[in-house]
């Protein structure tokens, strides 16, 4: 039942597929995001309460949804590494980390700059944007140990034990705004069930999203076909590959 | 249609400064980080084909100097 999955494990096919699936994401990537951003700055209704500040929504709650998201597929990866031995997994590591970090640093900007003007502050140490940072530091951590041994394979193993422990803040972040009194408003999108939002700001929203969650699987494909090529690059089909494209 | 000119649609009921400075830290970040995945791609594979290349030559280089030797020990 599972054959189907037998031929990922061999770098040459992955990378091939990955070129395969990955002009489809970048164009969606670009459609969606060029209608969610139209729609939410210029015909999604303002907010009773914001005004037209709160039009930042739709970029910093993707973004930080994705900095999530991403970081668990980071770590559930790393842990499928571990386990299985599983070769390809650092390189899908070192793919994901720095879409994560930016996106990481984009909800942080983007957060901070809807504070100064709602809350009276860019910043305060409160639970969600302190977990949110330490997430940033967990990224970056990855990143460095990802690039800090000549040995990729020592390399990868260390990234992954550090994305494996800094997994226990996922939920610390995700929860932070139930467990504790913060300055940051509780969920409005992730809840079970029906958004608390009006249709006309929810729909642009999820069009955003999307266009987000379609760039940044864009970029990681990008970002996997160049870890497998550097990876395998004493390989013949590497070889054989670059040879026919730099002609 | 939300707002009645674009000087309105600029100012952002207010908020412009905030708003528009999100957006382009965001949009800025994000371009910046699609070329250099772009970038990083073309430059693996050029690496790569530089290596190959390197090799090749250390290789020819090798066999001419040995066929040279031979010469020389028949002569």
């Amino acid at each position: 039942m599972w054959k189907w999955l037998h031929p990922f494990a061999n770098p040459e096919y992955t990378y091939h597929f990955t070129g395969k699936i990955k002009p489809w994401f970048s164009w969606a990537s670009v459609i969606l995001l060029i209608v969610g951003m139209v729609w939410a700055l210029l015909f999604a209704p303002a907010d009773y309460q914001q005004g037209d500040s709160y039009r930042i929504f739709f970029l910093h709650v993707p973004a930080a949804i994705l900095s999530l998201s991403l970081y668990t597929a980071m770590a559930t990866i790393a842990f499928c590494g571990m386990v299985w031995q599983y070769r390809m997994a650092d390189a899908s590591s070192a793919a994901i980390a720095p879409v994560g970090a930016v996106l990481t640093a984009i909800a942080l900007f983007t957060g901070a700059a809807w504070g100064k003007p709602m809350w009276g502050t860019w910043w305060v140490w409160d639970a969600r944007l302190t977990s949110e940072l330490i997430l940033l530091f967990l990224y970056l951590g990855v990143i460095a140990l990802h690039n800090a041994f000549e040995d990729k394979q020592l390399a990868g193993k260390a990234a992954g034990i550090l994305s494996l422990v800094g997994v226990i803040n996922i939920p610390i972040i995700k929860y932070s705004v139930e467990w504790w009194n913060t300055l940051h408003q509780g969920s409005t999108v992730t809840k079970l069930g029906a958004p608390e939002m009006s249709m006309d700001m929810y729909l642009p929203f999820v069009v955003c999203l999307f266009g987000f969650v379609c760039l940044a699987t864009s970029l990681i494909c990008t970002r996997f076909q160049t870890e497998l090529l550097a990876r395998n690059k004493m390989r013949p089909w590497v070889r054989k590959l670059v040879e026919e494209e730099t002609k | 249609m939300q707002f009645d000119s674009f000087a309105d649609f600029i100012n952002m009921g207010g908020y412009a400064f905030y708003v528009w400075l999100s957006f382009g830290v965001s949009f800025g970040l994000l371009f910046m980080l699609t070329l250099s995945s772009k970038l990083s791609l073309s430059k693996v594979k050029q690496d790569i084909a530089k290596q190959t290349k390197r090799e090749q030559k250390l290789k020819e280089a090798a066999k001419m100097q040995k066929a040279a030797k031979e010469v020389t020990h028949e002569s």
